[in-house]
Parts: structure tokens; sequence; C-alpha cells
């Protein structure tokens, strides 16, 4: 029986973080070798907060199915991390970060952990800078920030268009630190596919080892899944290829609660799809919505050169309909204009693609400093499409991107499952219904960094240090869950590949789940996900055996998972007979196509409890708030 | 954005294991010129799937040039001739029609197969953990504003630390050596004042770390940077190699 309590601290907003790290269980220092803790995944969440366990002293295993713990999606991140440091005098502060955190997310995150949140985000940037990531600098040698993602103050630091990778290899340096003195052992290549459940509480995972094909058992006392979104559910996302929510859905099926699943964003500025062969859309950074004006021709069946579409002819619609904001406006507000100009006609050459124009910019601060600021991405930019943004004006589209829903976890970051810790993008916990640009990297590395670690030490405070045999009966059940699941996907032999129908999940979900959603739609797509995974278990065709190298049988996996996973998402969005954040129900807007939430029945967390495939039970954490007041969100 | 397909020959390396002896294998395909190289392959291994056959094994993730997963030797060179691009970022429109491309895995002592195009880079991580970071522990930093770095110092050092640890530069030395990734590390940190404290015990444990996982030593003949797909400088070797003279001496002075 899933119970909800998110146990967020008495007192004060402010103060509730201090208390409760001051009212922690501690665990005396010669006893912390004793007690392992499993990271599955090292991106910013994962290797952050191996590194810092293997620093206090736990004995630490960490996974990853990357041959290279540098490599995890977190790399990828171009445009900046959010922290209210106020370098810049503009009035920033730990409240204004929270408040702009909580208001993006439509209101419908937890008050505690998103202060909590803003609160650690300047103790990241000195342990980044300490780590010798170079940020960018002022001339004066202090660090530089810009605006981002519809921010009206600048509290963004970043590196060039690469902050991910920086901040990445950061965490990935401290991590390597930890391998050297022995206090993290480092699992490459391993798939975690099962969470060990023992007495109620995780006490270890099942993996299999990617190269050899071997399943695996490895025990410890708390186990931490920091193994990212699950964008990849729509098949075309800007995730890397391997991103999946395998180790968080089959957790999920053991018992941790999954909330928020309709919560994903789609991305405004990424590149149009080229073609059938499309593999993964392409991420333009959104700092390029600070100087780039974004734009389609007025005219249905425009014909005329995009440089000779004179202004008369243009619809900013953004600077239109949201004046204050105007580009900054938030990535759910921006991705939907934009589909909707396309559903008119008005997309480039009449097919799904918008303009983001620098001309504007180029003129007032010249090419160089244009050069200066977006340089790689204009170069990125050129040599995907072989055309010169310079010149031309970019084209761009919308694109899942990220997945604010996920795991359930209270406070101390723990899911449903005592010992079963969420970090990252896996959770749910501070992002509500939208994420704001630049504070994902934020939330990984707080997670990681300064609060898993914490939160860990409190659990262990009251647990004793006893080893986990991986001979028992529970670990055998989950190995023999995980062969026998590949032994099934091997002898389908259907005709269908494991792509063939991880795309037909996609296309269903981007129309009926993505940027507006509606109850006939919702309804007819649940049934269709449902048969279409009918389809694949008894049609999709897998190659090769599971003793061995075999990316077929990883992927099969992977969308066996997304099947559920999407079905779940859909029947989340039906629930949730609001519109919020970045969940548009088509039934729920002002005349003026502005969302409209019902905060008197719906300012709850879904919570779903898995019962069998297509089967779930709703739980719901209803959110209280004490000091912010629930405002319409306004970027008029 | 419709435009007419390419035809290619493919000449791909299969093999079995590190063991196994390897050879190309022929492939016809038909592609669009806006897919990427890696799009090619992946509808050629649904083919094969579809076929009942094994698909091509070879390595990929955020197809953006960032993570250094991906890494193929074509025509001759890593990650394609084109300049500052990895694999993952070339475009089939580089290709002329009715051409042949030889594709091949990553090759270097230190890089042994394992299947296909697929190779072990393991060595590039136990470089990295002989000391590739400054040592202080989470929560003791001090303010980041504390410490000035010049806009100039942040850029070069940032120039340095783009590298994406894919391992082209080791499959372009003849002598296999991963001096150009060890000198990106080792000046990222040489430029830092975070770096100073360790910075002479860096150079020397990165160097022995890289001598004893087996890669070869560096004779100056400047393929890695040619090749390398974030275009990190030869330059580092050259404050690496210095840096590393110093170690020396302050080593026999102990
Ligand atoms: C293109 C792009 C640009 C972005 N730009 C920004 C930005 O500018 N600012 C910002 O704040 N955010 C940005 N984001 C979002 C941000 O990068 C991610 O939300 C964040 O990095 C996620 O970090 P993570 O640690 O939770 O997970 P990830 O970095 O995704 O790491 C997941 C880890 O888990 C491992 N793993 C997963 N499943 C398993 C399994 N079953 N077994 C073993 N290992 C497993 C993987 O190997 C990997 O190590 C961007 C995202 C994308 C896609
Ligand atoms: S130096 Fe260049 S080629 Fe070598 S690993 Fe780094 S990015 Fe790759
Ligand atoms: S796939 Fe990431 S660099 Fe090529």
């Amino acid at each position: 029986m899933i119970n909800l309590d998110s146990k967020v601290p008495e007192g004060n907003l402010s103060e509730k973080w201090t208390n409760h790290k001051f009212n922690m269980k501690l665990v005396n220092p010669a006893n912390k070798r004793k007690f392992d803790v499993i990271v599955v995944g090292t991106g910013l969440a994962g290797a952050g907060a191996a590194a810092t366990l293997g620093e206090l002293g736990y004995k630490v295993k960490a996974f990853t199915y990357h041959d290279s713990s540098r490599r995890a999606h977190s790399i990828a991140a171009q445009g900046g991390i959010n922290a209210a440091k106020d370098y810049q005098n503009d009035g920033d502060s730990v409240y204004r970060l929270f408040y702009d955190t909580i208001k993006g997310g439509d209101f419908r995150s937890r008050e505690a952990n998103t202060h909590r949140l803003a609160e650690v985000s300047n103790n990241i940037i000195d342990q980044c800078v300490a780590q010798g990531v170079p940020f960018a600098r002022e001339y004066g040698g202090t660090l530089a920030n810009r605006s981002f993602g519809g921010a009206q103050v600048s509290r963004t630091f970043y590196a060039r268009g690469e902050t991910g990778q920086q901040l990445l290899l950061g965490a990935y340096s401290s991590l390597n630190r930890q391998i050297k003195l022995g206090s993290v052992e480092m699992y490459h290549r391993r798939e975690m596919l099962d969470v060990v459940v023992v007495d109620g509480k995780a006490k270890g995972i099942t993996v299999r080892n990617l190269i050899t094909g071997e399943v695996e058992s490895h025990s410890a006392q708390a186990v931490v899944i920091a193994t990212g979104g699950y964008s990849n559910v729509f098949f075309l996302s800007t995730s890397a290829m391997m991103s999946n929510a395998t180790a968080a859905w089959r957790a999920h099926k053991r018992g941790a609660a999954f909330a928020n699943p309709c919560y994903t964003q789609i991305h405004p500025t990424c590149l149009p799809q080229h073609g059938e062969g499309q593999s993964k859309l392409v991420l333009m950074s959104e700092s390029l919505r600070n100087d780039g004006r974004i734009w389609v021709p007025n005219i249905v069946g425009e014909k005329r050169d995009v440089n000779a579409i004179p202004e008369e002819d243009r619809d900013y619609y953004l600077e239109r309909r949201y004046p204050s904001f105007g580009n900054l406006a938030p990535r759910d507000i921006s991705s939907r204009s934009a589909k909707y100009a396309c559903d008119e006609g008005k997309g480039v050459n009449g097919g799904r693609s918008v303009y983001l124009d620098f001309a504007d910019a180029i003129k007032r601060i010249g090419e160089p400093a244009v050069r200066e600021k977006y340089g790689n991405l204009f170069e990125m930019y050129e040599n995907i499409t072989a055309e010169n943004p310079y010149k031309v004006p970019m084209q761009i589209y919308p694109a899942p991107h990220y997945t604010m829903g996920g795991l359930w976890v209270d406070y101390n970051l723990q899911s449903t499952i005592p010992g079963l810790f969420v970090g990252g993008e896996a959770n749910f916990s501070d992002h509500g219904a939208n994420r704001l640009g630049a504070s994902a990297l934020m939330q990984g590395l707080a997670d990681g960094y300064f609060v898993l670690p914490y939160s860990i030490g409190n659990y262990f405070g009251s647990e004793k240090p006893e080893k986990v045999d991986v001979k028992g009966a529970e670990f055998k059940a989950a190995e023999d869950s995980v062969n026998a699941s590949s032994n099934k996907l091997l002898s389908i032999n259907g005709k269908q590949t494991v792509d063939d129908i991880h795309r037909k999940l996609g296309d269903l979900l981007i129309d009926k789940v993505g940027m507006s959603r509606d109850e006939k739609g919702l309804k007819e797509v649940i049934t269709k996900i449902s048969n279409l995974r009918e389809e694949f278990w008894t049609d999709v065709k897998v190659v090769g055996k599971s003793e061995d190298i075999n990316m077929n049988l990883e992927r099969a996996g992977r969308v066996a998972d997304f099947l559920e996973l999407g079905e779940l998402m859909a029947v989340d969005a039906l629930d949730r007979d609001e519109s919020c954040g970045a969940h548009f129900r088509e039934e729920h807007q002002t005349d003026e196509g502005e969302a409209i939430r019902n905060d008197e029945e719906y300012a709850y967390v879904s919570a779903w409890e898995f019962e069998e495939p297509g089967k779930w039970k709703l739980h719901k954490e209803n959110l209280e708030f004490e000091s912010v007041k629930l405002a319409t969100r306004s970027y008029k | 954005m419709k435009e007419q397909n390419i035809n290619l020959t493919l000449k791909i390396w299969r093999q079995e294991s590190a063991k196994a002896k390897g050879n190309f294998e022929e492939f016809k395909a038909s592609v669009s010129p806006h897919s990427s190289i890696l799009e090619m392959f992946d509808e050629l291994n649904n083919n094969l799937e579809k076929e009942g056959k094994d698909p091509i094994v070879f390595e990929s993730d955020c197809r953006e040039g960032i993570c250094g997963t991906c890494g193929l030797v074509i025509n001759g060179h890593p990650h394609g001739e084109k300049k500052k691009t990895a694999t993952c970022q070339m475009h089939m429109r580089s290709f002329k029609e009715g051409e042949t491309i030889y594709i091949e895995p990553f090759r270097a002592k230190a890089f042994p197969v394992l299947r296909d195009l697929m190779v072990d880079r393991e060595g590039l991580d136990i470089i990295q953990q002989a000391g590739g970071y400054t040592s202080f522990n989470t929560g003791s930093a001090p303010d980041a504003n504390a410490i000035l770095i010049s806009k100039e110092t942040a850029s070069l050092a940032l120039d340095a630390a783009e590298c994406i640890g894919c391992g082209a530069c080791v499959a372009a030395c003849k002598n296999s050596s991963a001096m150009l990734f060890v000198s990106a590390k080792v000046s990222q940190f040489a430029l830092l004042p975070q770096g100073q404290p360790e910075r002479y015990e860096r150079v020397q444990n990165m160097v022995i770390a890289h001598d004893e996982s087996g890669f070869g030593s560096c004779t100056n003949t400047y393929a890695c940077e040619a090749e390398c797909p974030k275009g990190i400088s030869i330059s580092n070797i050259a404050r690496m190699n210095r840096d590393y003279f110093v170690s020396n001496l302050k080593l026999q002075n102990v």
C-alpha cells in the first residue's frame, strides 16, 4: 500500500532545510564504511551523488550503461545553469529564484523542495568553480551571467554553448578522484534491469553486463536511481539515443509510485525534422531567443524568398501576443504558438517550421558580437542544414526535450520504496508542470551534491549496516525475471523491428499527448497504445542471443517499458482535466487561447501505483502553498 | 527539403570479437543527402534486423558531437575527412553519387575491438582517474567570485576542456599515443588557478597512467590535431611537455 507522506519539515519555508539538516541522524564515521550505496547513472545527479557519498566515507558502487561515466546525457546541455548569486546586482535572490521556478512550473510543484533547490543553487556554482569548470568571465575576472529562458534577471552561468559538458566533466573529475581513492567502485556497460526489494526495502539491483550478456546481482543498504528522463518515449526527441526509462520503470513495477507522467516539455527551439530516416532531434540552445526574433509568413502559401518577405507580411507572433516577454515567453507557450502557426499553414513553405531571425541583432550589435555569443551554435546549425544563419534565418520547430514527471519522491528524495532514492531528471520533484531553462542542471547537481548525501545519511542513521546476500531468494527471483524477459523477447520472431514499433508509439504520443491534448484524443490513444503493446509482444523481431553484445535486445527491453509508460502518460493527461504548464487541455483555455488552471480540483501531484500493465491506481498528494499565493501565470 | 537519394557502396568492417579475424562486408545503400552517416547505419540495421541478421554493432549516443561515444574511421580518417566534426555530425551530402566508402573501427593497441565497429576505450578513463581533478570535498569550496580569472585565461582553459574523450587522436596516431587527450586535461588545470596546487603531481601521474595503459609515445607528427573533432591544439602538448619537464626536476630535488 502506497503512503504519500511528503515529509516536508515544519517551520518557515526559508528555514526548513537548515532545520532539517540539523535534525538529521548522523552516522558514526567509523560505521560509514560499513554502509554500501548503489548509484545507478552517472549524469550530473548520479556522478555528483556517487562522488560526494564516497567523500563522506560510504562504500559506493556506481553503474552506467555507457562505456565511460563521462558520456551521460547531461553532457549535451548547452545553455547554462541558474543560481541566485545576484552577482549582477539586478535584484535576484533565493526567494526570487524560488518564486520564478514555482511560477514557471504553474504552481504544481512542492514549495519546500523548490525552495531548497534555490537555496543550494549558490553552493553549486562555488563547487563547480573549485573543480576548475571554466565558466564564462567578464574582463575584470568575475563570473559572467546571462538572462535565459524567460528570466528577467541575469542568473545563468555558462561555458560557451557547452555548459552541460563542463559541469559533467567537473562531476566526472570528482567521481574519478573517488574511484582512484577506492571509495567508489565503477561499473561501466551495465544496464540496470530491476530493483531488488527485501522485506519492503530496496536492497540491490539486477544488471545486465552489456558486453558478456551476463545477468549480475549487486546488493547495498540503499539504492539511488539517477537515470535521467523519458523524452525518448516519443521516439524523436532531443535526448541521446540510448536515454530511456527502464530503470525508473522497473522500480515503478516493484512498488515505486510514478508521479505526473503527463508533464513533458516540448522545447521550442529545435531543428525541424529532415525526413523519415531521422533518428533524433537537435536542440538549438534557447539562449538564441535572447537575440533572435521568431516569425512566420503572414500569408498562407507564401512563395517569396525569405529575405524578400517585407516586414508587413511577417507575423512576429510571440512579440505580438506577449509584448512584455516577447521571444522569451516560456517554453510551453512558445512551442504551442509555433504548433498553431504551422497548423494554420503559416509554417515555412507550409511545413512544420518557423523562422528564428538574427538580421536585427546583426544590425544592432554587429556580426562579430553575434558570432562571439553564438558562434558555435551557428556553426552547428550550418553543419547540419548547409545553410548560413548569418545570411538566412534559421528554421526551428518544437521537440520533446525534458520530462518533469518521474518517480515520486518525498522531501528526502526517497521513493515510495524505503531505501530507494531518486535524483535528477528521473524524479518528479522540483519543476511542477513546466521547467524553466537552466534549472535542470541546477537540480541535477543540487540533488547529487547537496541533498542525497545528507538524506541517505539520515536514512542510514536508523538502519543497521548488515550485508545483504546476493544469493537470497529475492535476488534470484529478480535475475530469473530478467532472463525470462530477454528470452521471451528473443523468441517472438515477428515481422516488425523494435524501431518500427517505437516510431509508431512516438507518432501516437506526439499527436495526442504532445503540445495539446483533449479528452477524445486521449481516450482514443489509450486504446491504440494498449493495442500497440499487444502488437509488440506478438510481432516484434529481436535478433541475436542474450549471452552476448546485443543492442537490439537492449532497445527491445527499453521500448517494452516505453509502451507501458506511454499509456500511463495518456491516462494521467486524461485524469488531469485542467490546463497547467506544459499540459494543455484544449477544453480549458480562455478565448485568447491561454491555459486555465483549476486549483480547486487539481492542485495535487498524481502518483500512480502499478497494478498490472495497463492498470494503475491513482494516489494524490495535495499541494499545500504556505508562502506563495497561487496566481494566474501571465506573460502578457 | 526533398532531394534525390544518393546511392553508395559501403565496405564495413565486421569482426565477431577481439580475438576473431575481421573482414570488410559490402552493402549497398540509398540514402537521403540530409541524413547523417549514423542515420544511414540505423536504416541499414533496421533492414538487417528485419531479415533476421545481426545488425552492425557501432556506438553513438548524443549525435551532436559532444558525448564522444561515436567514432568510426571513414575512408581512412577517424571521424571522416571533414575537419572539426565527430562521426555523428557527418552528413551524407558530403558524399558523391556512386561513391564507395570504407568504414572501420578506431584501431589502436589500447583500444581492442569488441565487435564490428565497437572498441574498448577504458584506458582513457584510467588516465583521468590518475589525476584529472582538483582535490577538495563537496561543500568546502570558497565563493565562486573569490577567485578572479581573466576572460582570456578562462577561454583558453575552455578550449582545452572541450575535449570529448573520443580517442580519435589515438586512432590517428601511428604510435597510438593519447598525448593530445592527456595534454588537454593537463592544460585546462595548468592554466587555471584552481589547478596550481597539484599541477606537477598531476602531469606526472597522468603521463605514467598513459604509458601504463598501452598508449604509445608522442613523436610530434601532429596527425592527432588534424583529426580531433574539437580542434584541440597541439600547443597543449607543448605546454604539457614543459610541465612534465619541470615536474621531473622537482621530483629529483625531493
Ligand atoms: C540537448 C539538451 C540540452 C539541454 N540543455 C540544458 C540547459 O542548458 N540547462 C539545463 O538546466 N538543462 C538542460 N537540459 C536538461 C538537462 O541536461 C538534463 O535534465 C540533466 O542533465 C539530466 O541529468 P541527470 O543526471 O538526471 O541524467 P542524465 O545525464 O540523463 O544521466 C543518466 C545516467 O543514467 C544512466 N542510466 C540510465 N538508465 C540506466 C540503466 N537502466 N542502467 C544503468 N545506467 C543507466 C546513463 O548511462 C547516464 O549515466 C538539456 C537537455 C538536453 C536534451
Ligand atoms: S583530444 Fe580530440 S581527438 Fe583526442 S579524445 Fe579529445 S576530442 Fe577526441
Ligand atoms: S554520438 Fe556523441 S559525439 Fe557522436
